[in-house]
C-alpha cells in the first residue's frame, strides 16, 4: 500500500499556495505510506538552461565545494540547498550537466532534470518530511506527492518516489510490479540505467525508454499496459500538467476531482477533502487503462 | 435526532454510540470528509443519515439499520451486510456489497468494479453503471443494474439473479442470459419500487448461471 496525490492549479491566483494545498493532502495519506515520502513540484522555470535536483544520503556533503566546482565549468545561476538535496540552476544543456555530475560526483544521485521540475524525497515519517522540506511554503503550477509503504525493496531515500522518467517527467506509483526483475534486465541491455532494485524505478525506466524511442506519453503508457505486469495506479508529472492511469484490473484505488480552480487526484477522497471547495467538486473514479490528463493551455 | 460531527468526534466514539442505540433512534453525521469505517457493525434498526462523502468500509456488517449516505462511498461499502438498508445518493467505489448476506443496498449513481462480489443473499440496486468483474462468484440475491455492466459480469456465478437494463460489455465464465419469466418481472418490479427507481421492467434482461461449473467435466481432465 502507498498513497499518491496530485494537484494541478487551474486558477493562477492559487499558484502561490500550491505547497500549502498539497501538504495536507500528503499528510492525509500518511497512514497509507508511513515509511517515506516525496514530492515533485513544478515551479520557477529556468528556460535559459536547466534545473537539476541532486540528492546525497548523508548530511555532511560540502555543497560550497560543489558550487565552486560547477562554476569552474558551467554558468551556475543558483544553487538552492534544502537539507540533503539541492536544486542546481545551470545555464548549460541538461546532458552536459548530467554527464559532468556523473563523472565528478558519483556520490550524488540526480533525482530530476528539466526546466521546471524539482523532486524532493526522504525516508521516515511523511509529516517530518513535510516540515523538513518546508513543503507548505512552495509555490508552483502543479505537484505530485507520494507516501510509501515498502513491500518489495528497501526503505531508503533513493527507493522513495517520485522517480524521474526523463526531462521534466516523473512517476509516482501505488501498487507492485511482478515482472520488474526481468524487465530491468531487458532495459539494461537497451542502455537504461538503474540505481536501485525498486519496481517503480523499472516502470520509470520503461517509460523513459519508450519516450526515447519516439513515443509520446500516451503511447508510452499504452505500451506499459502490455509490458508491465502487476498492480498499479500511476500518476505521471509532465512539464505542463500530469496524467493518471490504472492497470486493467483496477485493484489499486484512485479518485479524481475537479473544480474551476484546481484538478486533483489521490488514492483516497480524504486527501482531496482537504482542498477548498472539495465538497462541491466534480468527483469520479478513473476507469482502468484509461489515461486522464491535465495540461496548461 | 442526535447530531455527530466527525470533525470533533472520533469514528470510534461514533460507532460506539450507534452500536449502543435503540431501534428507532435517529442520527445525523456531518463532516465525514472521506473517513473510513463510518457507521459499521450496527445491530439495531436505527436510522442514520450521513451528510458527505465517506471512505473505505462504510456501513459494513450492517444488521437492521437504515443508513443513508448523501454523497459518494469509497471501497467496500456495506461489505458483509446481513440485513437493513444502505442507500447512497452518489457513486460507490470497488466491491460494494461484497459477501453481503441480506438487506437492500441502493446506489443511485455508478458502482465501480467487483460490485456484489461473492454476494450471498443481498439485493443490490444500482441506478447507473457497474464496473468489471461484478457479481463474481455471486451465490444468491439480486443485482439490478439500471445502466451498463462492465466486463466479465457474473463470472463463476452460482445462483444469484442479475438484471441489467443497459449494455453488458461481456459475460464471465458460466454466466448466460436467461429467460425473464413472470416471477422475475415481479421481483424486479418490487426491487425497483423499493429503491425509488422508475424504469420499465421490460427493458431489463436477466443473467444467471449456466451451471456448467457445478460438476467436474471428464472432458476437461487434461487441464489438471
Amino acid at each position: 500500500m502507498c498513497g499518491i496525490v496530485g494537484l494541478f492549479i487551474k486558477n493562477p491566483v492559487l499558484e502561490s499556495q500550491l505547497g500549502a494545498l498539497v501538504a495536507p493532502m500528503l499528510s492525509e495519506m500518511t497512514e497509507r505510506g508511513p515509511d517515506s515520502a516525496g514530492i515533485a513540484v513544478y515551479r520557477d522555470p529556468h528556460e535559459s538552461g536547466c534545473k537539476v535536483t541532486v540528492l546525497t544520503e548523508g548530511l555532511d556533503f560540502d555543497w560550497d565545494a560543489l558550487e565552486s566546482a560547477i562554476k569552474a565549468v558551467f554558468a551556475l545561476s543558483k544553487i538552492s540547498v534544502i537539507h540533503n538535496q539541492a536544486v542546481l540552476f545551470v545555464d548549460a544543456p541538461i546532458s552536459d550537466v548530467q554527464h559532468w555530475l556523473d563523472r565528478n560526483y558519483p556520490e550524488l544521485s540526480i533525482t530530476s532534470a528539466g526546466t521546471n521540475i524539482e523532486i524532493f524525497k526522504g525516508k521516515g515519517d511523511p509529516l517530518d518530511f513535510i516540515e523538513k522540506f518546508d513543503i507548505k511554503s512552495m509555490s508552483g503550477t502543479h505537484a505530485l506527492g507520494h507516501t510509501r509503504m515498502a513491500t518489495e525493496s528497501a526503505i531508503t531515500t533513493e527507493h522513495s518516489h517520485p522517480f524521474s522518467t526523463g526531462q521534466d517527467l516523473c512517476l509516482v506509483h501505488n501498487g507492485s510490479l511482478s515482472n520488474h526483475n526481468r524487465l530491468r534486465e531487458t532495459l539494461r541491455r537497451r542502455g537504461v540505467q538503474f540505481k536501485t532494485d525498486n519496481d517503480t524505478e523499472v516502470a520509470a525506466g520503461y517509460l523513459s525508454w519508450r519516450l526515447s524511442e519516439g513515443d509520446d506519453l500516451e503511447q508510452a503508457l499504452n505500451h506499459a499496459i502490455d509490458d508491465l505486469d502487476g498492480f498499479y495506479t500511476f500518476a505521471i508529472g509532465t512539464k505542463d500538467g500530469f496524467a493518471v492511469m490504472r492497470d486493467p484490473i483496477g485493484c489499486k484505488p484512485a479518485i479524481m476531482a475537479e473544480t474551476d480552480d484546481w484538478a486533483a487526484m489521490a488514492s483516497e477522497y480524504r486527501a482531496i477533502a482537504t482542498l477548498p471547495g472539495a465538497e462541491n467538486a466534480r468527483i469520479w473514479e478513473p476507469e482502468p487503462t484509461q489515461i486522464y490528463s491535465w495540461k496548461r493551455n | 435526532m442526535a447530531e455527530i460531527n466527525l470533525h470533533t468526534d472520533s469514528v470510534r466514539s461514533l460507532n460506539e454510540a450507534l452500536q449502543g442505540a435503540a431501534s428507532g433512534d435517529k442520527f445525523s453525521i456531518n463532516n465525514t470528509r472521506g473517513k473510513h469505517a463510518v457507521s459499521v457493525g450496527l445491530t439495531t434498526a436505527v436510522n442514520v443519515e450521513i451528510n458527505g462523502h465517506v471512505g473505505y468500509y462504510c456501513a459494513g456488517m450492517n444488521q437492521q439499520a437504515n443508513i443513508t449516505i448523501k454523497g459518494n462511498a469509497g471501497p467496500g461499502l456495506a461489505e458483509n451486510m446481513m440485513s437493513g438498508k444502505v442507500h447512497v445518493t452518489g457513486n460507490a467505489s470497488q466491491y460494494a456489497g461484497a459477501t453481503a448476506h441480506g438487506g437492500l443496498l441502493i446506489i443511485e449513481g455508478d458502482a465501480s468494479s467487483r460490485c456484489g462480489i461473492s454476494m450471498k443473499g443481498v439485493n443490490i440496486v444500482v441506478g447507473g453503471n457497474i464496473g468489471h468483474m461484478s457479481a463474481f462468484m455471486a451465490q444468491s440475491g439480486c443485482l439490478v443494474v439500471c445502466g451498463d455492466a462492465g466486463d466479465a459480469l457474473g463470472d463463476s456465478i452460482y445462483e444469484a439473479r442479475l438484471y441489467v437494463r443497459g449494455h453488458v460489455a461481456s459475460l464471465g465464465t458460466d454466466c448466460i442470459e436467461k429467460e425473464m419469466r413472470a416471477e422475475h418481472t415481479e421481483q424486479l418490479e418490487s426491487l425497483l419500487q423499493l429503491s425509488g427507481m422508475n424504469h420499465n421492467v421490460n427493458e431489463f434482461r436477466r443473467y444467471g448461471s449456466a451451471r456448467k461449473l457445478y460438476n467436474f467435466d471428464i472432458d476437461q481432465v487434461d487441464a489438471y
